[in-house]
């Protein structure tokens, strides 16, 4: 029993690690742009069919092939949000840009069925079927791995905040969009650029997900953007380090009732959600409601 | 008032005796009334000029669809809390029509019985629902609808002693030869259909949608005013889920089959929001007209690519082309143009932003009783419209 | 003669900002009284307290003597109060008309009477009434507009019009001539002393020094978030303590301030 327990919460631990990185994506997207990103749970799932697509096709390590992917992936973070998200405008701003971002994850996720079709692919390497024996468990070096990767990028995320000036354009648009363009900052161009990365994690993410996991297709993104939804809520939409925290204590959390229930683990994701809304309506990090509606 | 000044009273009401006025030429009226008869006649007689099979599901497919747009709507587009877990009522509905059947041993044409069962199932399922998800901001409350369907999808595949799970649930068995079952399920969409928007439009011209609206825009500002938001919210989002579980309960029982895909189907509410979008979010007809170019187009898409994932990403797209380019909607966008041109027609100057249609004022403006001929006093009726009898010192506020 | 409207001890802060400290004001029934000071004195926030936007720290809101600290804005104004924004909330894709309908489906005649929800919305009483204040504050022409549409200055009287729909005893305006033309600004005053002389009482916060001196009874001054004045405009005008808290003490003035 200990020793389940132990494994769950490690197992928690690890794949938080990965959840926190696509979150923190998702919340930064909404903090700097004010929308939610519908599309990012499809996204990531077309990060792990593009790595999946190297893999196979070129046969490139996993990890290596993120310098494609990640870049790649950036770039059309980019041009969806300019093309797609930046001309809206009027009252009706946020719920368009929802629905927009909602059919764009359609249009990905159908192109994704027809170049891939709806069989489950795993992404695979040599390692990722290899664990080493470690703390008396055996985990498996992709996990070990993956972990590592988001916590790396997390990092980098967070160090780009708080010590470039571009980090700092960010956290003013975040804090005040007028005022952050009354003094110089480039809007649209951060707005743009931040979707891009938003983005660009999720090729990460996409790849750790489809290797550690047992498989995915294009219709695995619901299920993920649910969880990463329900995550960045309870955080507090716009908490960085609220989605972080959001992230490992929720899939431990799920880990652990995974032993009794497995079933209903995702059920409590969504019983969390509605519990800390009940509580604290603005989640559990989240500023006071400041913007109008 | 505390004892007035009483000379803008005396306008006021010396001018109430004013006959009622339209935007558009007297014979307009009447040339709507009579498209609308029109129309109704057209729909009525439908089923029976065409019998082919294709067509008359298509027909009541799209008048599923048209009753949940509008009931949708009724309260996303009049409270401005979009939500996309309305699917949770429309399988809701669907799946206690189906388990009541099977428990309570129903058979054959007793199974309408449960239509209504199943409106009051989705209701009730609305209220804690509603509780939970209203009390948030409006981007939290998308998510929790999100939320709150996949809970519902979930317990479908998994509650397998209630809902069979991956088997489904199928509906009793109608000893009605395919013709006549098409045409009967047709005249029962269609009512439905029509009841919806007459409910929609109901509660566009009241009190209660004057609340609603309120809301829309300010939320607070409603509040400090005096009214109640959450059981003014509660009460159109029981209503728009009773409404949307019925149509579910009606579709289950036409299709004769519900899964948990089928049943709690996230593609649902995207074409919900897309056909109210498409049409004008808010106005009364608008989801119906939405509906009535979406669905026709979506089933012929399947027909025709019998890749399914193409007609996906082409909803998709539509979509992406709706809200990038038709924000408003058709309606809205169609009427300002509508009212402008006859503007230049009319030379009038200065005619009040509220196109008049036929539906009571249904494009986006949203102008449910903001005529001011409606209101039948003077001071703005007489604006630039010349025929007035008023002193000129209509307004005593300058232009600022 | 005990006050309409008084707070007394009102205490607010904001993270490490104390917006209020000790604020103690009185409304006399039947009168206009300001509330001036420099930027960030807490006069909004005042407002806010006392309209149920905020809630204090410390001290009590009375009113028509009882005790409303802490209220909710909907009962503040169900119970009489009245409160205009700096920056304009209306509901700007309702019509002009149905802005004001909104306000009198809500009269606060203090009854619960049941209204029929499906009754088509604006009775003709309702609409009389709205377009007779709508008149008096001389938006009537814009009545089947977009209230979105209206100018900043036609706004602010739209706020007013629709404030008054519930006949409140006391009415709080927010800067109410802040950004709107001279003459507008002078119809303001007209219309004020006009409700003011059927009996209805005024809580002005005010930048505009004519339209505050000329206009009212009685003046509150307020600075670092507490009373440092009150009295009448002629006072007030000379006060050195006023001076001091909208200029600042000269570095080299001997008399201490206050």
């Amino acid at each position: 029993m200990g020793t389940e327990l132990t494994r769950a919460v490690i197992n928690g631990i690890l794949g938080g690690g990965i959840y926190a990185l696509m979150a923190v994506g998702l919340t930064l997207i909404f903090g700097v742009l004010d929308i939610i990103n519908i599309a990012q749970g499809v996204m990531v799932i077309l990060g792990a069919y593009l790595s999946y697509a190297l893999s196979v096709h070129l046969h490139l390590d996993l990890f290596l092939g993120l310098l494609i992917t990640v870049p790649a992936m950036f770039v059309i973070g980019v041009i969806i949000q300019v093309a797609f998200i930046r001309p809206l405008h009027g009252s009706e701003r946020t719920s368009m840009s929802l629905l927009a971002s909602y059919a764009v994850a359609i249009i990905i996720e159908g192109a994704l069925y027809l170049f891939f079709g709806p069989n489950y692919v795993t992404l695979n390497a040599s390692y990722v079927n290899k664990s080493v024996y470690l703390l008396g468990f055996h985990l498996p070096y992709i996990d070990l791995y993956g972990f590592a990767l988001a916590v790396v990028l997390v990092a980098a995320i967070y160090v780009m905040l708080y010590r470039t000036t571009f980090g700092r354009s960010i956290r003013a648009t975040m804090q005040d969009r007028t005022a952050a363009m009354l003094v110089g900052v480039d809007v649209n161009r951060v707005a743009a650029l931040t979707y891009g990365i938003g983005v660009a994690v999720t090729a990460a993410g996409g790849m750790i997900f489809g290797a550690s996991g047992g498989g995915f297709n294009p219709n695995s993104g619901y299920d993920l953007i649910s969880r990463l939804l329900a995550l960045i809520i309870l955080a507090g939409l716009g908490s960085i380090g609220g989605a972080l925290v959001a992230s490992m204590f929720m899939l431990t959390l799920e880990s652990i009732v995974d032993i009794w229930q497995p079933n209903w683990s995702i059920a409590v994701f969504y019983a969390a959600l509605v519990l800390v809304l009940l509580i604290k309506p603005t989640g559990l990090f989240g500023r006071q409601a400041a913007r109008a509606q | 008032m505390t004892g007035q000044a009483s000379p803008p009273a005396g306008q006021a009401a010396a001018a109430g005796a004013r006959h009622r006025k339209s935007v558009g030429w007297p014979a307009g009226r009447a040339a709507q009334a009579g498209l609308i008869v029109l129309a109704l006649v057209a729909v009525v007689i439908f089923p029976l000029a065409f019998t082919n099979q294709q067509v008359s599901t298509i027909a009541f497919l799209t008048l599923i669809f048209v009753c949940a747009a509008v009931a949708w709507n009724l309260f996303s587009g009049y409270s401005g809390y979009i939500s996309l877990g309305h699917a949770v009522f429309f399988g809701s509905g669907a799946y206690a029509a189906g388990i009541a059947a099977r428990d309570w041993h129903i058979t054959g044409t007793a199974e309408f019985a449960l239509l209504p069962f199943a409106a009051v199932v989705a209701a009730l399922i609305a209220v804690p629902f509603g509780l939970v998800a209203l009390r948030v901001r409006r981007h939290t409350f998308v998510v929790i609808t999100i939320a709150i369907f996949f809970i519902f999808q979930l317990m479908a595949f998994n509650l397998t002693g209630l809902t069979n799970g991956t088997i489904g649930l199928n509906a009793p068995f109608l000893l009605w030869d395919p013709v006549s079952f098409d045409q009967r399920f047709y005249y029962m969409a269609l009512v439905l259909a029509l009841g919806t928007v007459a409910i929609s439009w109901l509660i566009k011209g009241s009190r209660f949608g004057l609340q609603l609206r309120a809301i829309r825009d300010d939320e607070d500002r409603a509040a400090s005013l005096g009214v109640r938001a959450m059981p003014v919210k509660l009460t159109a989002f029981v209503i728009s889920g009773g409404i949307t579980g019925l149509a579910g309960a009606l579709w289950f029982f036409f299709i004769n089959q519900v899964l948990p895909q089928s049943g709690f189907d996230p593609l649902f509410d995207l074409t919900v929001a897309l056909m109210a979008f498409l049409g004008g979010l808010g106005t009364v007809t608008g989801p119906m007209l939405g509906a009535l170019i979406i669905e026709p187009a979506q089933q012929y898409l399947t027909t025709q690519f019998s890749n399914s994932y193409l007609s996906q990403i082409l909803l998709g797209a539509l979509f992406l082309a709706v809200v990038l380019f038709l924000p408003r909607g058709l309606i809205p966008t169609v009427a300002a143009k509508g009212s402008g041109w006859l503007e230049q027609r009319r030379g009038r100057q200065d005619v009040p932003a509220t196109g008049e249609d036929g539906d009571g004022g249904a494009d986006g403006t949203d102008a449910g009783i903001g005529s001011p001929a409606e209101a039948g006093t003077s001071a703005a009726a007489d604006a630039g419209s010349g025929d007035t009898s008023a002193p000129a010192a209509t307004s005593k506020g300058p232009a600022s | 003669m005990t006050a309409l409207l008084s707070t007394a001890g009102i205490a607010k802060a904001f993270g490490g900002v104390q917006a209020l400290d000790d604020c103690s004001v009185e409304v006399q029934e039947a009168s206009i009284t300001g509330l001036i000071g420099p930027n960030g004195s807490g006069k909004t926030t005042l407002f806010n307290v006392i309209t149920g936007y905020e809630r204090p720290d410390a001290g009590q809101v009375q009113f028509a003597g009882r005790d409303i600290t802490g209220y909710a804005p909907q009962r503040v104004f169900a119970a009489g109060i009245g409160r205009t924004f700096q920056l304009t909330r209306i509901f700007p894709r309702l019509t002009v008309l149905e802005n004001m309908i909104v306000a009198a489906q809500h009269t606060g005649d203090g009854s619960r009477r049941f209204r029929n929800p499906l009754a088509r919305a604006g009775g003709a009483a309702d609409r009389r009434r709205a377009m007779e204040l709508l008149d008096f504050t001389g938006i009537a022409a814009h009545a089947g507009k977009l209230a979105g549409t209206l100018s900043y200055g036609q706004r602010k009287l739209l706020e007013l019009s629709y404030v008054l729909v519930a006949d409140p005893a006391i009415v709080l305006l927010d800067e109410p001539a802040g950004g709107v033309n001279p003459s507008l600004v002078n119809q303001l005053s007209q219309r004020i002393r006009e409700l003011n002389a059927a009996g209805k009482t005024f809580l002005i916060v005010e930048h505009n020094m004519e339209f505050v001196m000329g206009l009212c009874h009685h003046i509150a001054v307020l600075d670092y978030g507490t009373v440092v004045a009150a009295g009448p405009p002629s006072d007030i005008r000379d006060d050195p303590r006023v001076l001091d808290a909208y200029l600042g003490t000269a570095e080299d003035d001997d008399e201490p301030a206050a």
